[in-house]
């Protein structure tokens, strides 16, 4: 996974460990399925708000796999939150839009996807962003991965797996499975 | 090392297509229940106007204050230029109160250009004398790239710029980038309204609109700007409009999917009726509306961003 906004090119990482394969990603979008079912009994509508670049496809499994098997409907969507990072005088421009939530969100669930949760700031950042598109009645947090470092007081509803890691590491997920990486030459 | 928005030439072709896809990020956001972003928190944008505006001088301020920016509002009137400050003296006191960037506009060509050699804040030139208006182009482009869907260009796109190009900031602006981006463009008017020497001008003449209606893609309207000058160029407006003026006759002899543009403000009766102004083929509104989304891209493009993340952010 590359990173989602900025490059690291001065930076180089080479993989150490593969912690889950792609059959362990698709048993994980299909448990947390099923919690979201458990956790929202009486629920109408879901929204599932995938964060760019890397929450994106996993909110899409996510969704998929809910309109098989829940009862009420499910729209999914994607938010940059580019334009809400705390960081944003180190940002490089962003190229193009990538947000886009199709419904309205006034009254109803959102969950929130993003694959790696860490220091809290993005989430932070796309819970301010998700609250310009109306006044859901709850939001959610969904992860593939939490590696713990956490700045701000955020935690997520459904964790795909726990791994704890050092700050130095790079936690990769994708459909084919989650990697850590560490970085080669100036490590800590 | 800080950049300025003075000149369409001021831009680079990669640049150029960044700021229209900016556009387009920002026309969500403005989509959006609440249009708002925090992107720009904490910096100062000061509009400096010498001259009036209604749209562009709101769109800039809609634009900074949908960014999250505040907003130093300097007019005229009420400055101290009428007890005889100086354009540098002004310009500076506003760098100094702490403004991250100025929006200036003023009656004077390349005015906008030598405050800029004065300051170390970036500037974003609203319209100075006859010389530019670029963010004008960058909105018209953009609008027109969204209504014939040709992508990042305006290949084949057949352009007429109607009226007074002699005193149009906003034709030279145009006539650069479009004809940049693959447009072609035909200035038309009665002689004394075009520049003497169009020779470097990438572009045809035509003294006739009657004769360009049925071969133009875009009818792109300037008023007569008759602030501008002292002698008179036409006889009458009357009778400019008699020639040049767009009314639904003429709009006839066009294509169906021809359309019209003016950056206002319009001066209803002489260069276009009412009747075209308000048309189904009238783009003048949905310009004013991409207008706040592509000065949102300017201001953001030379304040929020450009600097590499000093940490990983995930």
């Amino acid at each position: 996974m590359a990173p989602k906004i900025g490059s690291n090119s001065d930076r180089s990482y080479s993989a150490t460990a593969e912690v889950m394969t792609s059959s362990d990603i698709n048993r994980v979008i299909s448990r947390i399925a099923h919690e979201v079912i458990e956790q929202n009994r009486g629920c109408t509508e879901l929204v599932v708000v995938g964060l760019q670049t890397g929450g994106v496809w996993i909110a899409e499994a996510l969704c998929n796999l809910l309109a098989e098997i829940a009862t009420f409907p499910c729209a999914v969507g994607s938010l940059d939150i580019s334009l809400y990072r705390d960081d944003h005088a180190l940002r490089p421009l962003i190229k193009s839009s990538s947000t886009d939530v199709p419904v309205s969100v006034h009254g109803k669930t959102v969950i929130l996807v993003d694959d790696v949760l860490f220091t809290g700031r993005t989430v932070r950042a796309a819970l301010e962003a998700i609250l310009n598109f109306g006044r859901p009645k709850a939001i959610q947090l969904a992860v593939m991965v939490d590696r713990g470092h956490r700045e701000l007081p955020i935690r997520p509803d459904y964790v795909g797996k726990n791994l704890p890691t050092s700050r130095s590491e790079v936690v990769e997920v994708s459909e084919q499975g989650v990697k850590i990486l560490k970085e080669v030459g100036n490590a800590s | 090392m800080h950049r300025s928005l003075v000149s369409i030439s001021d831009l680079t072709d990669e640049e150029v297509t960044e700021l229209i896809d900016l556009s387009k990020v920002f026309r969500e956001v403005n989509s959006r229940e609440i249009p708002k972003v925090p992107a720009l928190r904490g910096k100062t944008v000061a509009t400096l106007f010498f001259e009036n505006s209604t749209r562009t001088r709101l769109s800039f301020e809609l634009a900074a204050t949908r960014l999250s920016a505040d907003v130093l509002t300097f007019t005229l009137g009420s400055s101290s230029v009428s007890k005889g400050e100086s354009l540098r003296d002004t310009a500076e006191t506003i760098e100094s109160l702490g403004a991250d960037l100025i929006i200036m506009r003023h009656s004077s060509s390349g005015a906008v250009g030598l405050v800029g050699s004065w300051l170390d804040i970036p500037l974003v030139n609203a319209g100075d004398g006859a010389h530019e208006h670029p963010t004008q182009a960058l909105l018209d482009a953009f609008t027109l790239m969204d209504q014939f869907e040709t992508g990042p260009r305006l290949d084949g796109i057949n352009v007429a710029i109607v009226g007074d190009v002699l005193h149009s900031r906003v034709a030279r602006s145009n006539v650069q980038l479009m004809s940049r981006l693959g447009a072609k463009i035909t200035l038309v008017g009665p002689p004394v309204l075009l520049p003497l020497d169009l020779s470097l001008w990438p572009v045809k003449v035509s003294h006739s609109l009657d004769e360009v209606l049925a071969g133009s893609d875009v009818l792109y309207l300037l008023r007569i700007q008759s602030e501008r000058f002292s002698e008179s160029l036409v006889p009458s407006l009357s009778e400019f409009a008699k020639s040049f003026s767009l009314n639904m006759e003429r709009l006839a002899k066009a294509k169906k999917e021809t359309v019209v543009m003016h950056p206002g403000p319009m001066i209803r009766g002489v260069e276009i009726t009412g009747e075209v102004a308000d048309s189904p083929q009238s783009l003048v509104r949905k310009q004013v509306e991409n207008g706040v989304s592509v000065r949102m891209a300017v201001l953001y493009w030379l304040l929020g961003a450009g600097q590499e993340r000093l940490e990983p952010i995930w």
